[in-house]
């Protein structure tokens, strides 16, 4: 009889133990508990958002893929893998082997499709840079990242970071990477055919991971003896091995299907690769490689040890699979076959430790969540523009800004990673978005991450909605067209009806602003609890998008690049501060409502931009977000060291307050830059989809200049504007 | 069976970033007291041989060979038994 | 002219450098499998950069024992071109076919940026179609590229005409400013005596083609590729 504070504490619960009990029609060894507490926890079984995720688009405009572990698109002849998972946990604790191994994961999950990953974006968010805990944390991640995605020649191209007070205490580290195949060559995650075999090859398996299941030790850990470690510890050498032997046993075809071991290690892969192939599954511990004594059954299945797959292999092929994994110094060994009775079983010595139906393994429960508005919404929405005083110094404000551990360049921490490696880097971190040139075509895939969370926390269901929109304008200013996303969904504890109401209303967002844009989601993840003493982050819908560039030669950059041209700007400024960072740095408030979104201007201001590059007649194109459109102004002129070029404003209507036309988040607004032919034939795009177009001034000089009326109300050298932009981060990180 | 310790350190004459960074951060907690740091590599290494003597000398080919860089580093070893 | 590139466990730019040769430089290129020994047929050994052995110990430590490297130093003393890239570089030095050591940058971290260099001696194989100081602007990525040599071997270097590439501002300034890792005398690449081994940290694969940003690594390899055609 299995006590309750056992199950209890490895997370079951009452009536999901009854379950377990209904299931088998008996009580579980330990070995099977230990199963089903792995693979019907929330990373695993999806419990609380499966229903709610159902809503999420699979239809784009391109054909979608949607694989065991990733999803992608089809593009021609080739498969565009990708995904996006969330590490936070881990790296709070110990932010560098934390951020390592979500690497390491979210790479395995694109090989293990059989794509080569070719690019790793990350979306990182920290408390204020204030505390040193956050710098601690900031440090240790970035320092993660490079030491495993570097190691593994996998280019880290892009990627965002926020400071927010609500991740005191919980910091957010989610990790996309994008692989490429031909769309015949991918592979598929389940066991088949009676008879083949069951291989396991890469690392040794240790005790990793297993640290808070102390309740099913048999035995006492002796007085020096080191705990289990929580964490685990990565190694990027024995993983880009593991990528190119793998790579290599697909191409022989003797691959049925193939799996990484990821969160729930042996769980996890052995009962999913038997569920999605219909078929049953038998293994034998004593054959797995270890590297530790005296591993209990129930610690191999649970353990959490890097850099491991498993694979199914056809009835007399292991040899040659072997041989491959061996020449990279690799384990590879036979520890079970597939059989035919839908069961997963496992044995250690020979005897059977776990029995138990692949489906009733990865059919965890589904609960729908009670959800509701919380109390403090109505008022924190209201934001009385009267009330907020209008600044003497602009030109203060906008050093200010960019100078903001938000705004600023990020080059301190992209410098750190190797963004050229595999050399398909067409667009250098810096600019909207990556674009990565797919060789042997004329195309290129351009990648993005993007959420402002504050807005979210404002308005989920909006903010949601602008996180998809804003994906998509970063992407269009690169030259891309908008196919599909990934998402990393963070929120806190799902069984509080608040942030389940603001969970649900960012799917729903999400939902919508990818149905109405023609985007699907492909694969994702989701990450709650992410609550400390400290509070709860804010809802976070993290979105990974990639686009299209048919032509490679066709992409845009973000800089303007030479003097005496045209600068356009599309869309409309309202009167808006809600959510922004000028009111939060500025006038120390959160507050207001998230801005609008009307998709239909999104779209129409999108097209514009896209078709008018694709005609070459931009020279460059950037999107207005955090820090309004003096922001993207004076990014448009620093952010090419090189070459910066100034910019003169004299013809921008100011039809709101000054400080919301300049330093408000309006959204779908786009700033062109072109030559004085252009002009006109994007003049004349833009009337045709619908997009408001206005001319605001010229590009030139080494100041960027701002004028209302007559009177320069910013002017600022692009020096002076480079050095409080490029240092700033550094500064404060270390302070 | 014996066992042996290997520091390696950095030659003297050749600058240790590390090694002043991590003196800074010292500083900057308190411990005004430290004049310098150095960072080193310390392998430790288990024979299955029993005598010291030929320990010893493997222990410096296998230094000299791999597991120091002569150009940049110094090794020192001490022997025990197990 | 045949090409190699010699893959190491652990070797990243191996692809880089085979792409370039084969479809941009158009010539013959194959892959060298660290175990094999068998080097007769190239006219050129590149060692690509990348992290074999996941840099344990030091970086290029372990790579130097394998096999195929006896060869490689064979190949050099019959006065074969080998042109070590980043981690290739480090692996020469760790084999004692090109002179001095590589530390930790000064600066502690990676460091992934376009860089400028000098080209100094233009009279060997990798730089004949250089002019004299021609600044190239190159990518370095690299967390071990701080060159370090005593000080008769600096002196040796100098006299013997062996730096090829020092860092430098765009202006062509060789100073603290330019030099992003603290290698001494902001020594970017080197040749041995014999002027046929070359090593150097930046990476001319990824600064061959102008949609990436820049075209100057290219005068390296087609400055192999003529000193080849013409011996």
């Amino acid at each position: 009889m299995v006590k309750p504070e056992v199950y209890r504490s490895l997370g079951l619960s009452d009536e999901e133990y009854k379950r377990i009990i209904d299931v088998l029609k008996r009580e579980p060894s330990t070995t099977e508990l230990a199963m089903f507490s792995v693979e019907w926890s929330e990373h695993c079984g999806y419990p609380h958002s499966r229903n709610l995720l159902k809503l999420l688009p699979k239809k784009g405009k391109y054909p979608t893929l949607i694989g065991e572990d990733s999803g992608g698109i089809i593009v021609d002849d080739l498969a565009i893998i990708f995904k996006m998972e969330s590490h936070n946990h881990p790296s709070q604790i110990e932010p560098k082997q934390g951020a390592a191994t979500g690497i390491g994961g979210i790479i395995r999950d694109i090989f293990t499709a059989g794509a080569r990953p070719i690019a790793s974006l990350n979306s990182l968010r920290f408390g204020p840079l204030t505390e040193p805990y956050n710098r601690y944390l900031l440090r240790g991640v970035v320092d993660g990242i490079q030491f495993y995605g570097n190691c593994l020649g996998v280019p880290t191209v892009a990627g965002e970071i926020y400071f927010d007070e609500s991740y005191s205490g919980n910091c957010l580290v989610n990790v996309m990477s994008i692989g490429v195949a031909k769309k015949d060559e991918l592979a598929r995650a389940f066991a088949r055919g009676v008879g083949n075999s069951i291989m396991y090859v890469g690392s040794s398996t240790g005790r990793d991971g297993i640290g808070g299941c102390s309740v099913l030790a048999s035995h006492e850990f002796k007085e020096g003896e080191e705990k289990r470690p929580t964490v685990q510890i990565g190694d990027p050498f024995t993983e880009k091995c593991l990528i190119e032997a793998t790579l290599e046993a697909l191409a022989t075809g003797h691959v049925v299907g193939i799996k990484d071991m990821g969160a729930a290690g042996l769980t996890c892969s052995t009962s999913e690769m038997a569920s999605v192939g219909n078929s049953g599954m038998e293994v034998e511990l004593q054959l797995v490689p270890r590297r530790e004594a005296d591993m209990e059954p129930w610690e191999i299945m649970m353990s959490e040890s890097q850099e491991r797959m498993l694979v199914c292999v056809k009835k007399g092929k292991e040899k040659e699979i072997e041989k491959i994994f061996s020449k990279w110094d690799l384990h590879a060994v036979v520890i079970g076959k597939v059989t035919d009775d839908d069961i997963v079983r496992i044995k250690d010595k020979g005897k059977v430790v776990a029995e138990i139906k692949a489906h009733s393994l990865t059919q965890a429960p589904v609960y729908d969540m009670p959800y509701k508005k919380p109390a403090y919404l109505d008022d924190l929405n209201k934001l009385d523009i009267t009330k907020i005083s209008e600044p003497k110094d602009y030109n203060g404000v906008l050093l200010k800004l960019l100078g903001s551990p938000t705004i600023s360049s990020k080059v301190w921490v992209y410098e750190q990673y190797d963004h050229m490696v595999q050399t398909n880097t067409v667009t250098l971190p810096g600019s909207d978005a990556s674009v990565l040139r797919l060789k042997g075509t004329n195309k290129a895939v351009a990648a993005t991450t993007d959420c402002n969370s504050r807005y979210c926390y404002l308005n989920p269901y909006k903010g949601a909605q602008i996180a998809v929109a804003e994906a998509a304008r970063n992407l269009v200013c690169s030259g891309a067209e908008p196919a599909a996303v990934t998402d990393c969904l963070n929120f806190g504890n799902p069984k509080r009806p608040d942030r389940f109401w603001q969970f649900k209303n960012c799917v729903e967002g999400v939902a919508s602003a990818c149905k109405f844009l023609n985007i699907s989601v492909v694969s994702g993840n989701v990450s709650f609890y992410n609550e400390s003493v400290k509070g709860v982050v804010n809802p976070t819908p993290t979105i990974g998008m990639i686009g299209i560039v048919d032509d490679v030669h066709q992409v845009c950059t973000q800089f303007f690049k030479n003097e005496k041209e045209i600068i356009i700007l599309l869309g409309t400024s309202k009167e808006e501060l809600g959510g922004s960072e000028y009111l939060k740095e500025v006038h120390g408030q959160v507050k207001g409502d998230a801005p609008d979104l009307d998709l239909w201007l999104e779209q129409a201001v999108q097209r514009t931009a896209l078709d008018a590059i694709r005609k070459g007649l931009v020279s460059s194109a950037h999107d207005c977000s955090e820090g309004g459109l003096a922001v993207a102004l004076a990014e448009c002129c620093i952010s090419n060291k090189e070459n910066m070029v100034g910019a003169v404003i004299d013809s921008l209507t100011f039809d709101v307050r000054k400080d919301a036309t300049l330093f408000g988040e309006s959204q779908s607004r786009i700033v062109l830059s072109c030559s004085k032919k252009s002009v006109h034939k994007i003049r004349d795009i833009a009337e045709r989809f619908g997009a408001p177009f206005q001319i605001i001034g010229r590009t030139g000089g080494k100041e960027l200049k701002i004028l209302v009326g007559k009177r320069k109300i910013i002017n600022l050298s692009v020096e002076g504007m480079f050095e409080r932009w490029i240092d700033s981060l550094q500064s404060l990180i270390m302070a | 069976m014996l066992k042996a310790e290997i520091y390696i350190t950095l030659k003297k004459t050749v600058a240790d970033p590390q090694g002043l960074t991590i003196k800074h951060a010292l500083d900057s907690l308190g411990y005004k007291e430290v004049e310098e740091v150095r960072i080193g590599k310390l392998v430790t290494v288990r024979l299955n041989i029993n005598d010291k003597k030929e320990a010893e000398q493997r222990l410096n080919e296998m230094c000299k060979k791999l597991l120091a860089n002569p150009i940049i580093e110094d090794y020192s070893s001490k022997i025990e038994e197990v | 002219m045949k090409f190699g590139v010699v893959v190491f466990p652990g070797s990243n730019c191996d692809q880089d450098c085979f792409y370039v040769v084969k479809d941009v430089l158009k010539q013959p290129v194959k892959y060298i499998w660290h175990k094999d020994t068998e080097l007769d047929n190239f006219d050129c050994i590149i060692l690509p950069g990348g992290f074999s052995y996941g840099d344990y110990l030091r970086t290029g430590a372990v790579a130097r024992f394998s096999p195929v490297m006896d060869s490689v130093i064979d190949f050099a003393k019959r006065g074969g071109i080998v042109i070590g890239i980043c981690n290739g570089f480090q692996i020469l030095l760790e084999s004692g076919l090109l002179p001095g050591a590589m530390l930790r940058n000064t600066n502690l971290h990676f460091i992934c940026k376009y860089v400028y260099i000098k080209t100094e001696n233009i009279k060997i194989p990798f730089t004949n179609l250089c002019k004299k100081n021609q600044i190239l602007k190159i990518p370095i990525a690299h967390n071990e590229g701080n060159y370090y040599i005593d000080d008769d071997g600096l002196k040796s270097l100098e006299k013997n005409g062996q730096i090829v590439f020092r860092y430098c501002s765009p202006e062509g300034d060789v100073n603290k400013e330019s030099n992003p890792n603290g290698a001494l005398a902001n020594i970017a690449g080197i040749i041995n005596r014999e002027g046929n081994t070359l090593g150097m940290m930046p990476h001319p694969e990824r600064s061959s083609e102008a949609e990436l940003g820049s075209e100057d690594g290219f005068l390296i390899l087609r400055s192999i590729l003529k000193w080849l055609g013409s011996k």
